[in-house]
């Protein structure tokens, strides 16, 4: 039997405090659902995902503006979602009576469709400094569909019923 | 029982870890979602991309990003005639406001829209010394921002450049893949806005995704595949310039 057990007792009694201390403070510590999926807090994941998004995304705005999904329909910007131009609309969404601000053509239009040699040669581009001068796109063009039509001088001439 | 002051000082601290675990509760999880069902992944269609900026206006916006910090940026290479090896790439403000006209007509000129590639093995959560970074089960990348120390270790471990410091909150910040939007069935913002489909969200998970069609009948590539990162924004149409 070794002489002074007692230290022997106290040292353990020491450490057996730590340990609880420990293992107390660990579980005060670390987040209840930290390790659930791996080394992290797997609360965050749900956390990230009850954010509000600010874009409604363009099967929302074609819910209630049919008329434009028509328009759009019949020119080259048929795929081209609606806040791709008109900015995030969320907010409009959920209150109709919030009146988003109209882009300007100007500066919208020109974002794609200013000439740039990394573009792709498919794609249609002008100089806005000698296409227009400056003017606002829309002085011609329906941005909706944004080919301009010859219909005005076309529609006296042609026959009626014509081919 | 009476309260002695011996056992007052022992139910106190316990009284206090049991009140944390009442208070803190488990936030609403989007509705109908189950992760196990997901692999999301993004697939750019580099001939389709017109360097409009829109999706890094999108993203700026969606996410409050911090002017002059980036979650997604386009890059515009110019690819000379000679000295193909050493590409010049330029990223005025991210082409957030697009492109400056360009009269360049020799060589090669196209856009590289970047992002993160939430990679499957990624290395910026692997350094990460306290869990703060993750691979979520459905395989995107985040930062749980409560949880960041800031250290900036995952900046300097990313090999795409795609992390930052927030100014604001001093934590790590990346693109997120608008979880806050996949997860609730939209797709993400940037993708929401480009107007030639040059981007696509992909659910490799979902076998009705177009993106398998896409992958068989097209050659796409990764961002430094040699680094084994196995990134998940896929390429189409990329020179081997890009780096």
């Amino acid at each position: 039997m070794f002489k002074d057990t007692e230290h022997l007792i106290r040292l353990a009694a020491v450490i057996l405090i730590l340990l609880a201390v420990f293992v107390l403070l660990r579980a005060a510590v670390v987040p209840k659902s930290f390790g659930q999926y791996g080394h992290y807090r797997a609360d965050a994941i749900a956390e990230i995902a009850a954010r509000t998004p600010a874009f409604a995304g363009h099967d929302v705005c074609e819910g209630c503006h049919t008329d434009i999904v028509d328009q759009k329909k019949l020119g080259r910007h048929a795929n081209i979602p609606c806040e791709a131009c008109h900015g995030a609309q969320g907010k409009h969404a959920d209150d109709p009576s919030l009146k988003p601000q109209l882009p300007d053509t100007a500066v919208i239009c020109a974002r794609c469709h200013e000439a740039n040699s990394a573009k792709p040669k498919a794609f249609p581009q002008v100089v806005t400094a000698d296409h227009s001068g400056g003017l606002a796109c829309n002085s011609c063009h329906k941005p909706h569909r944004p080919k301009i039509e010859d219909e005005p001088k076309n529609a006296g001439t042609k026959p009626a019923g014509g081919k | 029982m009476d309260i002695t002051r011996r056992r007052l000082l022992v139910l106190l601290p316990a009284a206090a870890v049991a009140w944390k675990y009442i208070q803190a509760g488990t936030p609403e999880a989007a509705p109908n979602y189950k992760m196990a069902e997901h692999w999301w992944g993004m697939l750019i269609d580099i001939p389709k991309c017109i360097g409009c900026g829109s999706c890094v206006r999108a993203c700026s916006e969606e996410n409050d990003v911090p002017d002059g910090y980036f979650r997604t940026w386009i890059e515009r290479y110019h690819v000379p005639d000679w000295k193909i090896e050493r590409p010049e790439v330029e990223s005025p403000n991210g082409g957030k406001q697009g492109f400056p006209p360009n009269e360049i007509s020799d060589g090669k000129n196209f856009f590289v829209p970047k992002l993160c590639n939430h990679c499957a093995d990624s290395p910026c959560t692997q350094v990460c010394p306290v869990g703060a970074t993750f691979v979520s089960p459905d395989g995107v990348v985040l930062v749980d921002k409560n949880y960041c120390l800031g250290c900036r270790y995952c900046v300097q471990a990313c090999p795409y450049g795609c992390r930052f410091i927030n100014p604001k909150t001093n934590t790590a910040e990346k693109c997120s893949l608008c979880y806050h939007r996949i997860t609730k069935g939209l797709t993400t913002a940037c993708c929401e806005v480009c107007p030639t489909g040059a981007r696509q969200l992909a659910d490799l998970k979902n076998p009705k995704d177009p993106i398998h069609e896409f992958l068989k009948t097209h050659t796409v590539q990764v961002l430094k595949p040699h680094m084994a990162t196995g990134a998940k924004v896929f390429y189409n149409g990329m020179d081997g310039s890009v780096r």
